[in-house]
């Protein structure tokens, strides 16, 4: 399945939120992940919004989101060049003699160790999407415990 | 009474409706409503019209925005009040009709307790409405009253609801001032077509050897009618009307032919399965029109003219976007386009028109409903006169035989096919233009939907001419039912509903229906006519149109004349059936 991430200002207003998920279940678009929260201006929100579909159902989307009263403005991260972070929290069983090796490993991601328990680590890492599923996919024989992701956010690299 | 300073929530609304240019609005009290009620009470610059259901203040509301163009008002209280006009506003949304709905909302303290009377009005109306409010402080209530009516009817119109809990009606605003501008960030709908896309569908044009216009309700929500038929003549082109857009042009044209889709004229669909270029202007190619998609207009490329830019290759594909009103798009296309001479292709309509674009079988014995619009139309075509309708048979009757002459004539609930429209919409649309004389038609089934707006019709003195087409079933669900469900009329017939073990068809029945329409109108003081030969047609019709005020008209008519030509759900527009 096609993903394509929008990242969408809108009015930072209650309810919003509720009338771009509607917008989606209501066409029975599936939504990957979004990220909502506040941008230099209060008055103003973004929202990532990580969509599944394919051109034409893309193409829907953004002339949907358009439509909203409270959509200031809609971004196709397509064809831009894109800085793209997402932040995880995992814990990670330990068992009884793998705390060395899940640091190491931990250690080459970049990931910060946040708790020690007596059975299981915490890490958090901040990376773009692709390195975290690389991460997780590494450190999931060791066995995961709990995984928050907190979905993607993104900005273009210069203002549009 | 000590001296208030400021004014009431309830008096802001008011206030704000006078300066929208509000006279007349549609409602039904309730508990949160009582405050708005109130300030009302002595309002005299504004009619408040008392229904006996929501759901018909919100169609009259909705039938008074179509005849006029302005935008329609209806209030409710709150919970069931406010449910209730629930169908309305979907109805009005899916044909884009410029409303405000106004509901009643508990006190913001009680707002997610379960109070009495609570419904989630914003929640339940967000996929129905073009934008909605909650007003939870008074503070922001003359903005949102302002940026309501500029959001109902700028770009594509739409309903919206504004959501008033009762302590904001009744609390007080010092410095209370109502916006004469509005802005909004966010929502700068596109007017001006954009002059590239205006020369390059032009050129398509220009080079085109079967045009066909395609227009629908948009032309008449943009009152472009004239540029409308500046562009058909110059081009010498065939144009097809939607059912949202009868009216848009003259139904009586040479260049018209007929509806295009599910009950449309063969002629139009033909030429759209033929043609080279569509110009499709207000229309949004709904599935009642284009049937299959894959197949519909297979040789043409299309512009697509339309104000809501979501619209555009929705559902087909478009070739030249154009978005912007209709009417500012037409003027710049009119200036820049050459007069076609006719050509092959007009010869070509002619002989799929062959004379009229519909035809049936008229009878002697039995009244066929077809026979009843045409009559109609005889008699009332130099009338001005406005026509509202139900859903159904009698709906799709009244679009092939009526043959609509100017816009704002036919009021037809299209999109979301809510049968109980009609009535409620002819009241609104008659008070909206000074009691003018307005037939609503409908089916047996339909008009039972809202018949207790008989009293709102009798008790105002509303000149609303009922005309029912009584076939004794629910006529379009019984037409499939005969066509694709081997006959098996499940819950279709209206004598005997699901009772009867052994039916051998109507005309062994020897079920009363019920009601008897005649008496119920008398019990509502409204005269009543019925017609059970063809022969009485016409003088019922006279009879009835003739008398001030309200009429009532029963035609007992075939019970099993179906609806033809048809092109079945899903299939193309060139696999049209014209009889059985």
């Amino acid at each position: 399945m096609n993903t394509r991430t929008i990242s969408v200002l809108v009015e930072n207003h209650s309810g919003t939120l509720s009338r771009i998920s509607g917008l989606f279940s209501s066409r029975g678009y599936n939504i990957a992940s979004l990220t909502v929260g506040e941008t230099e201006d209060p008055t103003v929100s973004r929202m990532t919004i990580v969509v599944e579909g394919d051109d034409q159902i893309i193409e829907q989307v953004i002339k949907q989101l358009n439509k909203l009263i409270d959509v200031i403005k809609v971004i196709d991260l397509k064809d831009l060049p894109v800085i793209e972070r997402e932040f995880i929290l995992i814990r990670v069983d330990t068992g009884k003699n793998n705390r060395h090796e899940i640091i190491e490993l931990a250690d080459l991601f970049g990931a910060k160790v946040v708790y020690v328990g007596s059975s299981s680590i915490t890490f958090e890492l901040s990376a773009p999407c692709d390195k975290i599923n690389d991460f997780i996919s590494l450190i999931r024989p060791y066995g995961i415990k709990e995984l928050i992701r907190t979905g993607k956010v993104a900005m273009a690299q210069t203002k549009k | 009474m000590e001296d208030i300073l400021g004014k009431k929530g309830a008096e802001i609304l008011v206030d704000a409706l006078i300066q929208e240019g509000v006279d007349i609005i549609f409602g039904y009290p309730g508990g949160q409503a009582i405050p708005i009620f109130d300030a009302l009470y002595d309002e005299k610059r504004i009619k408040v019209v008392l229904t006996r259901h929501e759901q018909a203040a919100a169609h009259a509301a909705d039938g008074y925005a179509r005849a006029t163009g302005k935008t329609g008002v209806c209030i409710a209280t709150s919970g069931p009040g406010a449910t209730n006009l629930v169908t309305g506003i979907a109805t009005a949304y899916l044909d884009s009709i410029p409303m405000v709905a106004i509901t009643g909302q508990v006190p913001t303290p009680y707002l997610g307790t379960d109070a009495f009377q609570e419904a989630d009005m914003v929640g339940i109306s967000r996929p129905i409405t073009k934008h909605n409010f909650l007003v939870k402080d008074i503070k922001e209530f003359p903005i949102i009253l302002k940026q309501a009516f500029y959001i109902a009817h700028s770009g594509r119109p739409g309903p919206v609801l504004i959501d008033i809990p009762s302590d904001i009606s009744r609390g007080i605003l010092e410095d209370y001032s109502y916006p004469k501008e509005i802005s909004i960030r966010s929502y700068k709908p596109t007017v001006y077509g954009h002059p590239k896309q205006i020369e390059k569908a032009a050129e398509l044009i220009k080079n085109a050897q079967k045009p066909v216009i395609f227009a629908g309700g948009g032309v008449i929500s943009s009152n472009a009618s004239q540029e409308l038929f500046e562009l058909v003549t110059k081009l010498n082109a065939p144009i097809t009307l939607t059912l949202m857009g009868l009216g848009a042009f003259p139904g009586e044209h040479p260049l018209f032919i007929g509806m295009p889709g599910m009950h449309g004229s063969k002629t139009a669909n033909m030429a759209l399965q033929q043609a080279d270029v569509i110009i499709s202007i207000g229309a949004r190619f709904d599935d009642r029109v284009t049937g299959h998609v894959g197949s519909f207009a297979p040789k043409a490329k299309i512009i697509h003219i339309d104000i809501d830019p979501a619209t555009i290759s929705k559902i087909v594909r478009v070739d030249i976007p154009v978005v912007g009103d209709a009417k500012n798009i037409l003027k710049e296309l009119n200036k820049i386009l050459p007069i076609r001479e006719g050509s092959e292709w007009n010869k070509q309509i002619e002989q799929w028109k062959n004379g009229s674009l519909f035809t049936y079988r008229n009878s002697e014995k039995v009244i066929k409903p077809q026979f009843v619009i045409e009559t109609l139309y005889k008699l009332t075509k130099d009338k001005d006169i406005v026509i509202t309708t139900d859903v159904g048979q009698h709906q799709m009757w009244t679009a092939q035989y009526y043959r609509f002459l100017k816009p704002r004539t036919f009021i037809s609930s299209g999109g979301m096919g809510t049968m109980g429209y009609g009535m409620p919409a002819a009241m609104g649309a008659s008070l909206g233009l000074g009691y003018k004389q307005v037939v609503s038609v409908s089916g047996d089934g339909s008009i039972q939907m809202n018949i207790q707006e008989l009293a709102t019709i009798s008790i105002n003195k509303i000149p609303v001419k009922i005309i029912i087409i009584n076939n004794t079933y629910l006529g379009m669900v019984r037409q499939w039912q005969e066509m694709f469900w081997n006959k098996r009329y499940s819950s279709t017939c209206l004598r005997g509903g699901t009772l009867c073990i052994e039916c051998k068809g109507p005309s062994h029945c020897k079920k009363k229906y019920i009601p008897d329409f005649i008496k119920l109108a008398e019990s509502y003081n409204i005269p009543s006519f019925r017609a059970e030969k063809p022969q009485d047609v016409e003088r019922v019709l006279l009879e009835g149109l003739k008398i001030e005020g309200p009429a009532l008209m029963e035609f007992i008519v075939a019970p099993e004349e179906n609806v033809f030509p048809m092109v079945p759900a899903g299939k193309s527009l060139d696999q049209v059936m014209e009889e059985l």
